[in-house]
């Protein structure tokens, strides 16, 4: 086996970086940008005291994306505001998901992380509700083929992603974490009741740690759009060593698991977390996780499927499968994500009828 | 070593094979290309330009060729890639030099945050800089020509780059772009300046580059202190003239001018509000390139704040 790309050994070792040659941080940095991550590279460092040990050319590169993710973090907190403003009447419990919730709870997760749109889970019963008070202030759909609304709105967990008008930002809402159509169905009603409240942000959740853990894992490996797979990855690695530390969260992961149905994707987020970012993950959790573990061929494929997909989006990263395996897995999320015939229906309709994206 | 010490034909394989790695102020770029059209005007125009070290350490990767689509038979184009992405559409092939140049402040612009960048040529004497921020269509860069064929040192013809905390102007010279009527308004003014051939019908009309004067080329590396924004806009006929702009104005007409304004935050106001503090703020009229010179080479920097 060859050493993994750059960027997997730095997320691995950051304290390793200290003593890399300039040609491997001109590899590095383009490895991490692709992959998003460059400021992540950056929080690594800081929170390790290091920047000021690393040479000032890579050194200004990372500086460049620490402005953008600071900034990033200040207009997250100002659209949170916003969002919380808009659906204040509505009385809707709302429950910040992933990049959102990271950032406002404080996690380390957040550090370094860039994304763009917001994603709030509500219940689907106020979703009509919700949706039109958005629009009242401001945000509006994205989506005009009637086509696209129904796939949405009828099979998938969440509405067509909304836009706000003046400030172009994009809010997804959600009523569950897995489209309806799914073969597994992590019950929402579930996820509600352990979610926590934000510290100073009454009627603002966030979903449990082991919960924000499944979720992510259920997001990562039910997703066909592996782009960000290698930072959807540092998520599920920078949640686990943050909550370690709680003794009760380890043995209560695999229990959530198994209620919420999440026990295949959980396998999967521990087993290449592990694998690929060396995420400490203790004995016995691993052990009960293998509730989760496919059979053996299935977890050969997915091993070469996954440890190719994973990797950042460059082509010092990639060897002669890559392609194959991107493509592989998302015919597989596909399958997951709606019944057969259904899925045949889905695909006929668009690659024959909806509307081309004009060139 | 610089682009000029390269033959032509060691230049168009070198930028075929390996690429070169240009440094252009304090960026490097690799770049890699087989276009004819893209050698030519890199030896043309940025022959004073130092070749960094083969194979080290580069801000930025670029490369220009055509998609790989059945067009090309019929319709050749040019994509831009950063470091194998395409932030933006294909261009006609003609077009692959200014697309380029295009690309190479998106470069700057898009990334570069430790410095607040404004869409403003700016130029040097005696170590006081004169920021130009200008919509197109208000001769700036024809200005900016003139200017630095004048005595004037160029430190960029688009992107001012202003670096955060000491509030230097860090230069950029790179060839300044000349568009339309000015491409032949400066052959006449200056018949020594170098230009490149015109590229029609691109987003901006008709485009030229010209080779900036190799002492600012040489000199990249000084930086210099604002002491002037300056809002010029040609209008036919007109006599130039100053006329002290209010520094709120100033303040948020540059603002409106800046890449990454907003994205800076607290960094950028402060930044912003310094440099308008240390600069003599003017709109700027005229018609004749010799009158405004003249009024270039009468003003006085601001007292130095103490």
């Amino acid at each position: 086996m060859t050493s993994p790309p750059l960027v997997i050994q730095a997320l691995r070792q950051p304290g390793a970086l200290t003593s890399l040659s300039l040609a491997d941080w001109d590899l590095l940095l383009r490895q991490a940008r692709q992959a998003n991550l460059l400021a992540r590279l950056h929080a690594l460092l800081d929170e390790r005291g290091l920047i000021v040990q690393i040479p000032p050319q890579p050194r200004e590169h990372l500086e460049w994306s620490h402005a953008s993710a600071e900034r990033h973090t200040q207009a997250v907190h100002w659209e949170v505001t916003m969002i919380r403003k808009a659906l204040a009447k509505t009385g809707a419990p709302i429950i910040l998901l992933k990049g959102a919730a990271y950032v406002m709870a404080n996690l380390p997760s957040a550090r370094g992380r860039l994304f763009s749109d917001i994603d709030i889970m509500v219940p689907k019963g106020s979703l009509n509700e919700v949706e039109a008070a958005l629009m009242l202030h401001g945000w509006a759909a994205t989506h005009h083929d009637a086509y696209d609304q129904r796939y949405y709105r009828t099979w998938m967990h969440e509405l067509p992603p909304m836009r706000h008008i003046k400030r172009s930002t994009v809010i997804d809402v959600h009523h569950a974490i897995l489209p309806e159509t799914a073969y597994v169905h992590p019950d929402p009603e579930k996820l509600r009741a352990a979610a926590r409240t934000l510290d100073g942000y009454d009627g603002l959740k966030v979903f449990a740690p082991v919960d924000m853990v499944l979720h992510s894992a259920a997001h990562l490996f039910h997703d066909g759009e592996l782009e960000h797979g290698l930072r959807d990855l540092v998520d599920i690695d920078s949640l686990l060593r943050h909550f370690s530390d709680t003794p009760s969260f380890w043995p209560g992961l695999v229990e959530r698991a198994k209620e919420l149905e999440l026990t295949r994707p959980l396998f999967y987020a521990l087993r290449y977390a592990a694998l690929i970012l060396h995420t400490p993950v203790p004995s016995d959790a691993m052990e009960a996780a293998q509730a989760g573990c496919p059979n053996r061929p299935t977890l050969a494929l997915m091993d070469g499927l996954f440890t190719r997909a994973l990797m950042p989006p460059h082509p010092s990263c990639s060897d002669w499968l890559t392609d194959t395996a991107r493509r592989m897995l998302f015919v597989r999320a596909n399958w997951l994500r709606m019944p057969p015939l259904l899925l045949a229906r889905h695909l006929f309709h668009k690659a024959f009828i909806s509307p081309k994206p004009e060139e | 070593m610089n682009v000029s010490s390269l033959t032509p034909p060691e230049l168009g394989s070198l930028l075929k094979q390996a690429g070169i790695f240009l440094q252009t102020g304090s960026f490097i770029t690799h770049l890699q290309t087989s276009i004819p059209s893209v050698a030519e005007g890199i030896g043309l125009l940025y022959a004073d330009y130092p070749l960094a070290e083969q194979g080290g350490f580069a801000d930025f990767h670029v490369s220009l060729a055509p998609p790989r689509d059945l067009r090309r038979w019929f319709k050749p184009q040019v994509l831009f890639l950063s470091d194998g992405d395409a932030p933006f559409k294909p261009l006609p092939l003609d077009q692959a030099f200014p697309m380029l140049e295009w690309g190479l402040n998106w470069c700057v612009s898009s990334h570069a945050n430790r410095y607040l960048i404004i869409h403003a040529a700016v130029v040097e004497k005696g170590g006081h800089a004169a920021i130009l921020p200008a919509p197109p269509g208000s001769g700036k860069s024809t200005l900016c020509a003139a200017l630095v064929h004048r005595g004037w040192r160029l430190l960029s013809d688009e992107l001012t780059l202003v670096r955060i905390g000491d509030g230097k102007i860090i230069p950029l010279p790179r060839p300044v772009s000349l568009k339309n009527q000015s491409i032949d308004i400066i052959r006449r003014y200056e018949p020594d300046a170098i230009i490149s051939r015109k590229v029609s019908d691109t987003i901006t009309g008709t485009v030229a580059h010209m080779k900036p004067p190799t002492d600012s080329v040489t000199r990249a590396a000084e930086t210099a202190q604002a002491a002037w924004v300056i809002f010029p806009k040609y209008q036919a006929g007109e006599a130039a003239r100053l006329e002290v702009l209010p520094q709120s104005r100033a303040f948020m007409r540059v603002a409106d001018n800046a890449f990454n304004y907003s994205l800076l935050g607290t960094k950028g106001f402060e930044t912003m509000a310094n440099l308008i503090d240390a600069s003599r703020c003017y709109d700027f009229t005229y018609s004749v390139l010799d009158e405004a010179i003249e009024t270039f080479d009468a003003l006085k920097p601001p007292a130095p704040s103490m």
